[in-house]
């Protein structure tokens, strides 16, 4: 075991040894408000158009229980980088729906949850619990979480010009994860949390449809399919913070840090700004900063076929780091006719994101595109970095009961 | 060996302090503040859950994060 590794532990451990201790009486909590928001979304970027509706709807029975649902559909036209040098452009549809259970019992919280995701080539089904308790006079809160999900991969392929499911290829992967988290209130105007997670993946993780590329001689390039380990294992922690300014208006800020066990290991910050403006505007700001290291076995080009047991070219397995900027506005509002209606929102986000990638090279120059050479085509590995610019649009309606 | 008595000596300093009663420093009648809507971590969870997945897609880093997603979406 590492020393990193080890000093995580000792926290965690100190967390929870700490926690069974100084329970105190019990209380009674508070189960999230009773709200219905209904979402249309678009991502734009690298030649990936994705966008679709989602709905959510929370509502509490009696003084202890809150179920909640959701329904998702993510409608999906990529000619991305990876398609465009390799492939034909295809549209295909996800559809999430997840259903949720919270039981508040004094000063615990109990929620149990189902997702079902369902997409031509991919089907997924998660389970996860979750355990939260409120204890120093509610000013701590701690949390245990756990979640399985089980995959089934397939491949698309055309036969007759009918895109169906490739019938010699099927194959599954298994996903399990353990977080533990605290939620602390600082002051009467500052709140920090932290989380850990851990998560082990077993089974099929690569794409069924990426290649690798390889010198076949220093001025040509050939592919062969990408070969993965079978299993991948990752830590995860984050802190963030939030400070109430004394004007009305909150500032947060986050940090998070990632390994695993393939040699990535990633920083995340984050920093946001929330200024309500009268009674019924609410303005909001945020930049997130993201960077990473490679895995160990991605390389943009290998020096010939078969170079190494494991060998990936997905550009999220390279170097490369990333900003995203955003801002969001929330008008409220409130019904006359309607009294059940305690508050409506109307909420408009736009997201920025560039993408600048250290050791991902854009292939266009020198394979082309779907099929049509490049005009002056470049020696493989001297092409340009590749990097991504994407659009995030989100609008949504939230009521509140 | 040191990490582990490191370890051992800050559960007991916790276990510790858990037995005397601990007095909140900020009272419920102060906590106006933090009860403030936009002091929540996440103000709208559907806007969040969309984003936590473009985030999961385009990063190589994931969990710690609070999402609880399944499926790919990812090609």
């Amino acid at each position: 075991m590492s020393k990193a590794h080890t000093r995580l532990a000792a926290f965690v451990i100190t967390c929870l040894v700490g926690s069974a201790g100084l329970s105190g009486p019990a209380r009674a909590g508070v189960l999230p408000e009773d709200r219905a928001d209904v979402l249309y979304f678009r991502y734009d970027g690298g030649g990936v158009t994705i966008n679709g509706p989602s709905v959510l709807v929370r509502k509490s029975i009696g003084e202890h229980v809150s179920v909640s649902a959701n329904h998702y559909i993510d409608m999906v036209s990529s000619a991305s980088i990876d398609v465009e040098t390799s492939a034909s452009p295809y549209k295909d549809e996800r559809t999430q729906t997840s259903v949720s259970v919270d039981f508040l019992h004094g000063k615990s919280t109990y929620t149990a949850g189902w997702v079902n995701s369902d997409e031509s080539d991919y089907k997924s089904k998660t389970l996860y619990g979750n355990v939260s308790h409120d204890m120093f006079g509610d000013l701590t809160t701690i949390g245990f979480g756990y979640k399985v999900s089980n995959n089934d991969v397939f491949r698309n392929v055309k036969i007759d010009d009918v895109k169906v499911n490739d019938p010699t290829f099927a194959e599954t992967m298994k996903t399990k994860s353990f977080n533990v988290s605290l939620t602390q209130i600082i002051t009467k105007n500052l709140i920090l949390a932290g989380q850990y997670e851990v998560i082990t993946d077993e089974g099929f993780l690569r794409s069924p449809y990426r290649s690798v590329r390889f010198f076949t001689d220093p001025l040509n390039q050939a592919t062969e399919p990408e070969k993965y380990p079978n299993t991948r294992s990752s830590n995860a922690v984050s802190v963030r913070a939030k400070y109430f300014l004394p004007y009305r208006a909150a500032i947060d800020g986050m940090y998070r840090f990632y390994n695993d066990t393939w040699g990535v290991v990633g920083h995340t910050g984050e920093l946001g700004y929330v200024h309500p403006w009268r009674s019924k505007w609410i303005f909001e700001g945020r930049v997130r900063y993201y960077t990473q290291t490679k895995a160990d076995f991605y390389s943009d080009i290998f020096p010939r076929a078969n170079f190494a047991n494991f060998e990936a070219r997905d550009k999220e397995l390279g170097t490369y780091s990333a900003i995203t900027t955003g801002v969001a506005a929330t008008y409220e509002f409130k019904i006359d006719r309607f009294p059940w209606l305690a508050k409506g929102q109307l909420n408009l986000r736009y997201d920025y994101m560039t993408v600048s990638y250290d050791d991902f090279r854009d292939a266009r120059f020198s394979f082309g595109s779907f099929g049509t050479p490049p005009p002056e085509p470049f020696a493989p590995g001297t092409e340009p970095l590749y990097e991504l610019k994407a659009n995030i649009i989100q609008f949504f309606v939230s009521a509140f009961f | 060996m040191r990490t582990r008595g490191l370890l051992v000596l800050s559960a007991l300093a916790v276990l510790s302090a858990g037995c005397s009663s601990i007095e909140p420093w900020v009272k419920p009648y102060d906590r106006e503040n933090l009860a403030d809507p936009i002091m929540a971590f996440t103000r709208a969870p559907i806007s969040q859950d969309f984003l936590d997945h473009v985030f999961d897609s385009r990063e190589g880093s994931r969990g710690a994060t609070g999402g609880g997603g399944g499926g790919c979406g990812c090609n």
